[in-house]
């Protein structure tokens, strides 16, 4: 058998594979975007129908109507503030902090690392009940401080941001300093411009992880109106219990920011993989 | 002896003034912030934790110093109000991750490794299955909340069309413990894919063409190749694929409630009832469960590396 034909051979087989297994991972999609555009009473009628008989967006418009004990749009406001809010200051503290240890030289540098790190060790479920407990004395909890500042104290921005500052080549940064550039001008018109797409990945996994935290909102907030969306869905599924046309809605337009984020920012999700210095 | 101290004076003076010229506090600047909020959300709560974890505590009143009360009542006390209630947690978190770690290694190795062919639109293919990843564990879940109704859920549907009756997806053993597996291979299966990706462009191609000249077939290469050349992203896989599902919270939580009974409750459930679950909390117990669960953890990883790392010498 010929090179050649084996490569074919191997193509068609994992395209079989894969086409069966897409199948699988698109069905669920496919069949909460059916459920959501149909009438309560068709939802849960067999024989199923996968294009809708009667084809509504009532259930949206009732998801996003009720103000009262599911409001989604307020829980959609809170989650993206805290998201938004959360990132800007993980860039900012990261950076800096990431300048300084990849960059400058003082006393207690490498021990100060070193022990950032080794906390990466520590499974974050040991913070849980004392982390609450801190929130709670600084009067955070049901508000969007606590989803918002706790996660500052974390190493993993410094760890990927330094990966990629001690790349960048030390010549642009001594010319700057015979030109007499202070330490902050290096960092804000040289490093910072050089460490954009290192800087965008970590902007993204930061924001989709603070976007989708589940267990700590759910412990952090009591009322309706500070939940963010993933634990405002869990209240949501009690809302409307069996009705699950609405309640499909509901996770459609859960789904849709996430979605239109990674439709405009794809290839950096790849990028950041190999970035984050996983292969090593 | 006056002498004596304007010299130790002078010393004094010159290092002070060197040290003060020496001391540049620019960078120490640049790392205030960082270890501002390092101290107050990552080191004072893990001491914090330990303090808590010898103590009774309801989160209001003065917590109530009980020794090593709250590890003995879960561990080995057979009367406390938790030894009961933990070992079924925890029996349950292992079973999870015996159940789920196998599979949401198999099928993203063979996913990636299909993808990696380069056969038509594995760039779609790529991103259909990272899709699930973006989605929030509230989101995956009530998707497959309506998917697996035992009445009205379309997997049922088309079980019922096979001839065989409706099966309780959620409410009974085995089942639930079978959707929860599947529900999180769906969800994250996509980002193990995108590892193991990562790792098979490292490969180099002229290894494989080695072998084939040698006569190496498709499963030696895999076995002699594609395998030891993944050792890196598979450390890092196993490892990392074993934590996440030692933290499984967010799918019983909304898909199962814990049940049937208490037998889908996860070590992290009960961490969150006993502390957050209305009634009495105990932050205390909370906490000591929390750091025997984080203990555990890393034995776990350490033991898994090192088998790891075993394996790898033998092969080579």
């Amino acid at each position: 058998m010929s090179i050649k034909t084996e490569v074919k051979k191997t193509k068609i087989t994992s395209f079989i594979f894969l086409t069966i297994l897409a199948i699988i991972w698109v069905t669920p999609m496919l069949w909460i975007l059916s459920t959501a555009f149909k009438p309560e009473s068709q939802a849960i009628s067999w024989p199923i129908k996968w294009i809708p008989e009667t084809f509504t967006t009532e259930n949206f418009a009732a998801v996003l109507s009720n103000t009262n004990d599911a409001p989604i749009l307020k829980w959609f406001a809170n989650s993206l503030f805290i998201a938004v809010l959360h990132t800007i200051f993980i860039l900012i503290i990261d950076s800096m902090a990431a300048f300084a240890y990849a960059r400058l030289k003082f006393k207690g540098r490498e021990v100060l690392f070193w022990t950032l790190m080794t906390t990466m060790m520590i499974p974050p479920v040991m913070n849980l009940i004392p982390t609450y407990s801190i929130v709670n004395k600084l009067g955070w909890i049901d508000t969007p401080w606590a989803m918002i500042i706790p996660g500052l104290g974390g190493v993993f921005g410094i760890f990927l941001l330094r990966q990629f500052f001690l790349n960048i080549p030390k010549e642009l940064e001594e010319a700057a300093i015979i030109d007499g550039a202070t330490t902050f001008q290096i960092y804000w018109k040289i490093i910072l411009p050089l460490s954009k797409p290192a800087l965008v990945v970590l902007a993204l996994f930061t924001f989709m992880g603070n976007w989708n935290d589940f267990l700590w909102p759910l412990i952090a907030t009591n009322s309706v109106e500070a939940r963010t969306l993933p634990v405002g869905l869990a209240i949501l599924q009690g809302t409307y219990n069996i009705q699950y046309a609405k309640m499909m809605a509901a996770t459609v337009l859960s789904a849709i920011p996430v979605l239109i984020l990674f439709l405009f920012t794809q290839r950096f999700f790849v990028k950041g993989i190999s970035l984050s210095g996983i292969k090593g | 002896m006056e002498v004596k101290t304007t010299i130790t004076q002078k010393v004094n003076l010159n290092t002070s003034k060197k040290s003060y010229k020496k001391l540049n506090v620019t960078p120490y600047l640049f790392i205030a912030p960082h270890l501002f909020f390092f101290s107050i959300f990552l080191v004072i709560p893990t001491f914090y934790g330990i303090y808590l974890s010898f103590h009774q505590w309801d989160f209001f009143t003065e917590p109530v110093f009980v020794g090593f009360q709250n590890f003995a009542d879960l561990l080995f006390n057979k009367d406390s109000l938790y030894y009961a209630d933990f070992w079924n947690a925890f029996g349950n978190t292992v079973l999870f991750v015996a159940l789920s770690v196998p599979p949401l290694i198999i099928i993203p190795l063979l996913v990636a490794i299909a993808v990696d062919t380069k056969t038509w639109g594995n760039n779609l293919f790529r991103t259909i299955f990272y899709t699930p990843s973006l989605f929030s564990i509230a989101t995956v879940a009530l998707i497959w909340i309506w998917m697996l109704d035992t009445n009205a859920g379309l997997v049922n549907y088309y079980i019922n069309k096979l001839g065989f009756e409706n099966i309780p997806w959620l409410t009974d053993l085995p089942w639930a413990w079978v959707s929860l597996v599947v529900m999180t291979i769906w969800w994250t299966m996509g980002y193990n894919m995108l590892l193991f990706l990562a790792g098979l462009q490292d490969i180099p191609q002229h290894l494989y063409e080695a072998a084939k000249i040698d006569g190496a077939n498709a499963f030696q290469r895999f076995f002699h190749v594609t395998l030891p050349g993944l050792k890196g992203t598979m450390f890092f896989v196993v490892i990392m694929t074993t934590i996440a599902s030692f933290n499984l919270f967010g799918q019983p939580y909304m898909a199962t409630k814990g049940g049937p009974g208490q037998d889908t409750v996860t070590l992290l459930m009960y961490i969150q009832r006993i502390g957050f679950g209305g009634g009495s909390p105990d932050a205390g117990v909370a906490s000591a469960m929390a750091i025997i669960m984080g203990i555990f953890l890393s034995l776990v990883s350490i033991v898994q590396f090192k088998i790891m790392n075993r394996k790898d010498k033998s092969v080579t």
